[in-house]
């Protein structure tokens, strides 16, 4: 049984506008969204800003009511569950901010801002709390005396240490990383990579990774989803879809990733997608991606293709939702003619 | 290290950095000045402001004039002024006219032949007393409605702040003398009818700054760790929104201390024989044209000074507390 597992998730936002309120439209940011991570992995998240990476996340923790869908943790529905279930359940899902300077309280001493969830959930005696929340500054690699400190008295990182420490604080099992390090100086980012890396392997976490950096998730991930207007447009182990991807989105988002190396850099072939993207306020019809795609035919235009397996090119797991999916074998990449059999959707006959 | 020096350089001692993560603490150690606390650091820039200096220092002067005569109201003689405030002395007010300021009495003596010294001693006390218990009184309601409505927004939010439109489109002053009216005279009337009055500046005031700051990620970041909506509201939201609210407690003393002057002028304030900075400005007015100039000076000279404290430590407290000219 998979850790978390999400079901269509969908968020919508309410275009309110005139003196009524009334609701004139809806924000497609999470349309549909479905995944599921495994115990100890690390699932990346990544697409361009505003794709509803971070909303599905918030939405996963109920940090905002989704709009429709399931989310099972540990078997139990959170969507259905009370305010009291929730509550417990709060103690095994934390997340970890972009911000290092928005997401500490900065009237509160770092001892308090460690230690809250301790207090919150009523974790041990006062000295007990104490203690642990010293063992966690050490965890995340600071040290006891910086407990009595504000937040305005430390750096990006090690601001970034202290909500890490917050998050482990009840020995969570599922941590949502929210572009935990995309707001840190290029010189910091490694550490604190390293650092979730270490915690990983220490406490058995499970992460999800939001980034929209894809050195980053790389790095981290062990499958990665790829985003795009509030869908999973591929998802993959983290190796294959760096290697061999198969939406056209991807290929471009993977082609904008710099090499350091300026021959190669040079020389590679950089796919410029045409156009932004398109407002989540009124998606195109169809795939939400053609508009912008090399590959856009006339069926691409008619429904979104389901996010469905392509079998892979080795037998692993590798699901797109594209009617052309490039596809691999003995190393030569091809892009079939006609639509791919399994992408249609069942609705769309 | 010779060359190095002479360029000019300041940090070149001691500056091995072994590993990356040493890079972090290195910025603090260069970083100039050792970080200070957020109260150390208002302080810091309200010492500059020496308009707002003075302006502290009349109103620890004023309160501590108040609060001993408090106390002393507390004791059987009742004072401690110089002379009782309220004894009335023919001897010392020929023809009806007081006596003018001499050394026994450095501010005179009234037409009844009392001190002016000691009535404006003792109706500091009032004023004092006016001005913190009917802010508080403001500030209790406001702080209470402002952070929820902010908070839940909605129809609570539309109800609460429609109540303090109410309360801002009459005109200050006639809302007061009508709630006077209702309540009769007296000094707890008045506590309570510029208290209730004042709530929806705080209320607003406060509102703006929980609407802001209940969107940060600290707000998100309790929520994830489960802290209930009270919690949210007093430990997260709250004191991140109250450096405006110091500022308008500054001004709103002031501003009640002024209104309760009015009040006593009109009549509806603090009865006779009692002091009062506006009950003293009403009754020596007519005195002033025959020529009983002292009278009325010292009470309202005291009145000036105090408001003008308050307010000139407000405005400096507020451009202390401004994130924008922090430099």
């Amino acid at each position: 049984m998979s850790l978390l597992e999400v079901k269509g998730l969908k968020k919508h936002f309410p275009i309110k506008s005139g003196i009524l309120k009334r609701t004139t439209g809806q924000v497609y940011a999470v349309d549909g969204v479905s995944f599921s991570v495994e115990k100890g992995e690390t699932l990346g998240l990544v697409g361009e800003s505003g794709c509803g990476k971070s909303t599905t996340g918030r939405a996963v923790l109920r940090l905002i009511a989704p709009t429709a869908g399931t989310i099972i943790f540990e078997g139990v529905d959170i969507m259905a569950a009370s305010r009291a279930q929730m509550q417990t359940l709060r103690r095994d899902m934390q997340i970890i901010f972009q911000d290092p300077y928005a997401s500490l309280n900065p009237r509160m001493r770092v001892r308090n801002i460690v230690g809250e969830s301790l207090k919150i959930h009523n974790v041990g005696t006062e000295a007990e709390r104490k203690k642990r929340v010293f063992e966690l500054l050490e965890i995340v690699g600071l040290s006891t005396e910086h407990a009595e400190r504000y937040p305005h008295e430390f750096s990006g990182g090690q601001r970034q240490r202290i909500g890490i420490a917050r998050a482990l604080a009840l020995q969570p099992k599922l941590i949502i990383c929210d572009e935990p390090v995309s707001a840190l100086d290029v010189s910091i980012r490694a550490q604190v990579i390293n650092l979730l890396e270490d915690l990983q392997d220490e406490f058995d976490l499970t992460y999800v990774f939001i980034a929209h950096d894809l050195s980053v998730v790389k790095h981290t991930s062990d499958r990665v989803a790829v985003m795009y207007l509030g869908k999973i447009v591929e998802i993959s182990d983290s190796a294959v879809l760096y290697d061999r991807p198969q939406h056209p989105y991807t290929e471009a988002l993977l082609s904008a990733v710099p090499i350091p190396d300026p021959h190669t850099e040079r020389a590679r072939r950089r796919i410029i997608l045409e156009g932004d993207v398109p407002s989540p306020a009124n998606p195109p019809k169809g795939c939400v991606f053609h508009p912008r795609c090399p590959r856009a035919q006339e069926d691409c235009t008619a429904a979104m293709p389901a996010l469905v397996s392509t079998g892979g090119d080795a037998g692993e797991r590798h699901e797109v939702a594209c009617y052309f999916p490039a596809r691999f074998k003995d190393g030569e990449r091809s892009v079939a003619g006609e639509p791919f059999a399994g992408a249609s959707p069942p609705a769309s006959a | 290290m010779a060359e190095r020096d002479t360029s000019g350089s300041q940090v070149t001692q001691d500056l091995t950095i072994s590993t990356v993560s040493e890079l972090d603490l290195i910025e603090d150690k260069y970083s100039g000045r050792k970080p200070l606390g957020l109260w150390a650091d208002t302080w810091r820039r309200l010492k500059r402001n020496h308009l707002a200096v003075v302006g502290m220092c009349i109103i620890i002067v004023f309160l501590a004039v108040g609060m001993t005569e408090e106390i002393a109201s507390f004791t059987p003689k009742g004072y401690l002024a110089p002379y009782n405030p309220n004894a009335v002395n023919y001897a010392l007010s020929p023809k009806g006219l007081g006596s003018p300021p001499s050394w026994s009495h450095p501010f005179g003596t009234d037409y009844l032949g009392r001190d002016v010294f000691s009535r404006v001693l003792v109706a500091t006390r009032i004023s004092m007393l006016v001005g913190v218990i009917a802010v508080a009184i403001a500030l209790i309601i406001g702080l209470i409605l402002g952070p929820i409505s902010g908070y839940y927004g909605g129809w609570v939010d539309s109800v609460i702040m429609r109540t303090a439109d109410v309360f801002f489109a009459f005109p200050y002053i006639l809302f007061v003398l009508l709630i006077m009216t209702v309540l009769g005279p007296g000094l707890w009337n008045v506590f309570i009818a510029i208290g209730i009055l004042g709530w929806a500046t705080y209320a607003r005031l406060n509102r703006g700054s929980v609407l802001s700051v209940k969107a940060m990620e600290y707000v998100e970041a309790a929520r994830a760790q489960g802290a209930s909506d009270l919690r949210i509201i007093f430990r997260h939201v709250l004191p991140n929104t109250m450096a405006p609210v110091y500022v308008a407690i500054a001004m709103g003393i002031g501003g009640a201390i002024v209104t309760e002057a009015a009040l006593s002028f009109l009549g509806i304030g603090i009865q006779p024989p009692n002091a009062s900075w506006g009950k003293m400005i009403a009754d020596y007015l007519s005195y002033l044209a025959a020529g009983s100039w002292w009278m009325l000076t010292f009470p309202s000279v005291f009145l000036v000074i105090t408001v003008f404290g308050f307010i000139s430590f407000g405005n400096g407290l507020r451009d202390a507390t401004d994130p924008k000219l922090k430099e």
